[in-house]
């Protein structure tokens, strides 16, 4: 009897933490790294680019999953409810400058920036579309609900997916770029609040919004895609990325001195680790530049150094892992410092392989021209790249003037895709494939007219202009050293953001500068007065034609005078004088 | 006659080349009073491009030429300008071929009706003679070819050549008497701009006078001839627009031209009075005004069909001088052919009252329109209103002119029946007024 109580114990026992047993198998499920990359970059400013990222091996598309605890309700909801297969969605302030930073981890153009893949399950893409930028608008407190077919084009060739896909069908596809949206802290409180831990610990404590937009770039980014769960690929997870990129300027935030530590560019320095993270380091680029010793000197020491091939380069970084349990032990805070052991030489700044610019050319308010300059600084290596150009409607493109100019001669693209804009209801799309030969400028010209809009269609700024969407640029840049296959889980982050298909190339996704161009304005005090012009020149016509066609010639009688006339005849006859 | 005319071709081929090839060309192409959405060179080129990228020229909101202007450039855009100076001639030749018969018919009519004393005793200086009667074709083959608007026109290589060029040639196939080529060159006309459907009434009307059938409601030949001419018209619009969808297997170009000419999408400044309208308009009221806009191009019509039945050529100027003033995208190129017709009437001289204040008020227009485009547009220091206020008193010229020899064309035809000297009942002499 005692015998059987025990074993019901027992049984009772491993029954009773059963549900608890069952939330630790769904605690395994879900992963939170986070990470921070410090970069310096060569005109002396420093780029700190944050991930957070978030695996989930669960099927969102299958069954309904009401459990969340890492992956944030909002977006798994989202997935699952509108059919979303893959979402890039970037929000950023300020223009990457690629000549003078070199090449971006991961560049976003200026304004808001959504992209979408679709599940081929979803039927009607563009309400799915139209719902999910409405949603997104709430969720992150940015106008992505002007987000409509006037802005919207579905590129053929230059955004394959980034997570796993079979087939792809590029209808399925939409990309929008908004690049008026203004980034602010209303947006950085709703991006912060996704992250499992706020911004209470581990690296989100840096997170502060008034070092944060002090700054000559800031770009925070949320990107969700499918991934393989593992080696075999025989199952799906999801991976949310939530990445923040952000320069910091030498001048404005450095104070004119290029040393740079982590309570100088954020005011705070790391406490303690965020306890749902598996993982929580800090990188820091040391890797030396031109052959030479380390310029760069961090403090306190690394718990330790990591090398990896990245975008071509070998790359040394500064590890320190915040989980590692002697980082805390001398001070409660982690401060790291940079110092540079010696001044940097400007003519030490490296070109990168691949950098592009953009500008409008032209005088006046009823032509221009739109002309891009894509560099390729490689010394023997051509490559080459797939341009997309966005531009909107009321800036009608006329592609027989389309130029292509290398090195004096005509560069013929191998692949063409033009639509053409319809007025009101959709922009023009430019997508070309490009050969860049080595160490050339191609110029890119086309020419454009400039439209009178509606009154009702100006924003409130009309002469401030118009703004044009930054062009897209995606290659596979040769690179320098070979590079290996990376594994997604022991690698940085920062290292795994785009797949890549073999070891010689790495992919590149680079965007130009927006445009602001003006368009000719009417008068806008004045549609009562050209109502009524307008009309009175119709009217003055049909009086005169209605004179001509109802009257006819007559003779004319002698009038017997008029009422004034006969009143003073009324007043001669009184006075006896003969009349008129 | 031949050689006079010669060498007038010969003098305007001269000067359309030395402007080709000056650098003037370009200047000229991109006047937005010269080129109109409509029928710019530029977007015939566009459109070619866009059927050579494999894309077709109908998705987008460039191109608005008919499917026939496609299936011509295809194969002559190296000889454009030859084409387009061709163009020109022909619509000259066939102009003069056109009044000279004309005048014959005048004479022919006018010594019946002297005949039949149906003019007053006293009108022998209106009469028209055929000596001065002699110049006229020329004249007008004159007036067209070296008019500055023409000239501009096929130096820009606008479309509005090759329209004229078809309106041309009805006019001589209804003068000639053919109602056929009347109907086939007329289903032309109106398939390549719409708005020449209204030059039907006349077409019909002349027509009707030559075979001698009187108009009236109840009389069943004029309703037989009607219906055959009508379903010639419509036989033949019928067949080139099919025809032009076979050419590019899709029914795309009928809203991207006819949907384009009527609703009046692209606001583009241009010499006429629609696009500062629509760009101020108020939303709410935009499908209404532009709905009065062009019924005010048709309707008059029926009025004009009614008053001037017994001269069916003055309706058809009058009628082409309403499609130029108020169609929804006019240029230059439209004034040109209504203003060819202005020596046929040079025997109302006399009876035009503000001919020179008119025709000061459009040349000073014609001069204005590039100096404050160009101070709107590049300088900057004027806004739109001033290029509106041109086209609004350009335009206003243009109707003060057709009406006044209009006025003049009635109180000629006052003059003929009732005498030159008019007295009252008094005896002193007596003033004509319209009431």
């Amino acid at each position: 009897g005692g015998m059987a109580a025990a074993v019901l114990l027992l049984l009772l026992l491993a029954a009773g933490p059963g549900p608890g047993r069952a939330d630790a198998g769904q605690e395994r499920r879900d992963a939170l790294r986070e990470e921070l990359l410090l970069s310096p970059l060569p005109t002396g400013d420093v780029a700190a680019t944050f991930q957070f990222r978030t695996r989930w091996d669960a099927d969102l598309q299958r069954g309904a999953v009401s459990h969340y605890r890492l992956f944030p309700k909002a977006l798994g909801r989202l997935v699952a409810a509108l059919g979303v297969r893959e979402l890039h969605l970037a929000l950023t302030q300020g223009f990457w400058r690629t000549r003078y930073w070199g090449q971006p981890p991961l560049q976003a153009p200026a304004g808001a920036e959504l992209w979408v893949w679709f599940q081929p399950t979803v039927t009607d893409v563009d309400k799915a579309w139209k719902e999910l930028s409405n949603i997104l608008s709430g969720i992150f407190c940015a106008s992505l609900n002007f987000i409509d077919s006037t802005n919207t084009v579905i590129p053929t060739a230059s955004f394959k997916p980034l997570g796993l896909a079979n087939g792809t069908d590029h209808h399925l596809l939409r990309y929008a770029v908004l690049p008026r949206e203004v980034v602010c802290t209303e947006n950085l409180t709703p991006w912060k609040k996704l992250l499992p831990c706020g911004s209470k610990a581990g690296l989100a404590v840096l997170l502060k919004a008034e070092r944060l937009f002090h700054s000559s770039y800031h770009s925070q980014a949320v990107h969700i895609r499918p991934i393989c769960r593992d080696a075999s690929c025989l199952a799906m997870s999801w991976e949310l990325r939530q990445t923040l990129t952000v320069v910091f300027d030498f001048f404005s935030s450095g104070q004119g001195k290029k040393d740079w530590s982590l309570f100088k560019m954020f005011s705070r320095t790391l406490t303690d680790t965020c306890p749902l993270a598996s993982q929580s380091k800090v990188y820091v680029d040391i890797s030396p530049k031109n052959k030479e010793k380390e310029l760069l000197e961090v403090s306190p020491p690394p718990t330790s150094v990591h090398e990896a091939v990245v975008q071509g380069e070998k790359k040394t970084y500064a590890v320190y892992d915040l989980l590692s349990p002697s980082l805390f032990n001398t001070s409660r805070s982690l401060n790291v410092q940079l110092k540079w052991k010696r001044p940097q030489d400007s003519s030490e700044m490296p070109i990168p392989t691949l950098h592009a610019q953009r500008y409008v050319a032209g005088y006046g308010l009823q032509t221009g021209q739109i002309c891009t300059l894509i560099y390729n600084t490689h010394p023997y290596r051509a490559f080459p790249v797939i341009l997309l150009e966005s531009v909107p409607w009321y800036l009608r493109l006329y592609v027989h003037t389309l130029t292509i100019i290398t090195k004096g001669k005509e560069n013929k693209p191998s692949y063409i895709h033009y639509q053409p804009a319809q007025d009101r209801r959709r922009p023009h799309l430019l997508e070309m494939l490009i050969q860049l030969p080595a160490n050339s400028v191609t110029k890119i010209t086309i020419q454009f007219e400039r439209a009178l809009l509606k009154w009702t269609e100006y924003p409130p700024d009309p002469n401030h202009g118009f703004y044009v969407g930054s062009s897209v640029l995606s290659a596979l840049v040769p690179s320098v050293t070979a590079m290996k296959d990376v594994d997604v889980e022991q690698s940085p982050l920062f290292t795994s953001l785009f797949p890549s298909s073999d070891g010689s190339s790495y992919f590149v996704r680079l965007y130009t500068e927006p445009l602001l161009v003006n368009l000719p304005t009417p008068d806008f005090s004045m549609p009562y007065n050209v109502i009524c012009l307008t009309c009175t020149v119709v009217a003055v016509c049909y009086g005169s034609f209605y004179n001509l066609l109802t009257r006819t010639f007559h003779v004319e009688e002698p009038s017997r005078g008029g009422l004034a006339k006969r009143l003073a005849n009324v007043i001669r006859k009184f006075r006896g004088v003969p009349p008129l | 006659m031949a050689a006079p005319l010669v060498l007038v071709v010969l003098a305007a081929v001269t000067v359309r080349a030395a402007l080709y090839r000056s650098s003037l060309a370009v200047f000229i192409a991109e006047r937005v009073e010269v080129a109109s959405p409509l029928n710019a060179w530029k977007r015939v080129v566009e459109g070619l491009a866009l059927l050579d990228l494999g894309v077709s020229p109908y998705s987008g909101a460039i191109f608005h030429e008919t499917p026939l202007i496609i299936y011509l450039f295809h194969f002559l855009i190296e000889y454009a300008e030859l084409v387009f100076m061709i163009t020109d001639v022909l619509t000259a030749v066939a102009l003069y071929l056109a009044i000279q018969d004309f005048n014959k018919v005048v004479f022919k009519k006018q010594k019946l009706l002297i005949e039949l004393d149906k003019y007053a005793p006293d009108v022998a200086e209106l009469i028209q003679t055929p000596m001065e009667m002699h110049y006229i074709p020329l004249k007008v083959a004159l007036f067209y070819l070296l008019n500055p608007y023409t000239v501009m026109s096929c130096v820009a290589k606008s479309t509005c050549a090759i329209n004229n060029s078809v309106i041309a040639f009805f006019i001589l196939a209804t003068i000639k008497g053919s109602a056929f080529l009347s109907a086939v060159f007329l289903a032309l006309a109106t398939y390549q701009s719409l708005y020449p459907l209204t030059l039907f009434a006349p077409a019909l009307l002349y027509l009707l006078q030559r075979q001698f059938i009187p108009v009236k409601l109840k009389s069943k030949s004029f309703w037989l001839y009607t219906m055959q001419y009508a379903s010639l018209y419509l036989c033949s619009l019928v067949v080139i627009i099919c025809l032009s969808f076979f050419l590019l297997n899709s029914w795309d170009f009928i809203p991207s031209v006819y949907g384009f000419i009527l609703s009046v999408p692209d606001l583009t400044p241009n010499i006429g009075l629609f696009w500062y309208f629509f760009a101020e308009m108020f939303e709410h009221f935009s499908l209404f005004f532009v709905c009065v806009f062009q019924i005010n191009v048709f309707f008059y019509t029926i009025p004009l069909a009614i008053k001037l039945k017994e001269h069916p050529m003055f309706f058809m100027f009058v009628q082409l001088a309403i499609i130029s003033i108020f169609k929804s995208y006019p240029t230059v190129g439209d004034i040109a052919l209504y203003m060819a017709f202005l020596p046929v009437w040079s025997h109302l001289y006399r009876f035009l009252r503000n001919i020179f204040i008119l025709s000061c008020v459009l040349i000073f227009c014609s001069f204005l329109f590039p100096v404050l485009w160009h101070l709107w547009i590049y300088a900057g220091s004027a806004n739109s209103n001033f290029y509106y206020a041109i086209t609004l008193t350009f335009n206003i010229g243009q109707i003060l002119l057709v009406s006044d020899y209009f006025y003049a064309f009635l109180r000629r035809e006052y003059y003929l029946t009732h005498g030159l000297h008019l007295t009252r009942q008094d005896g002193t002499e007596a003033m004509l007024v319209l009431k």
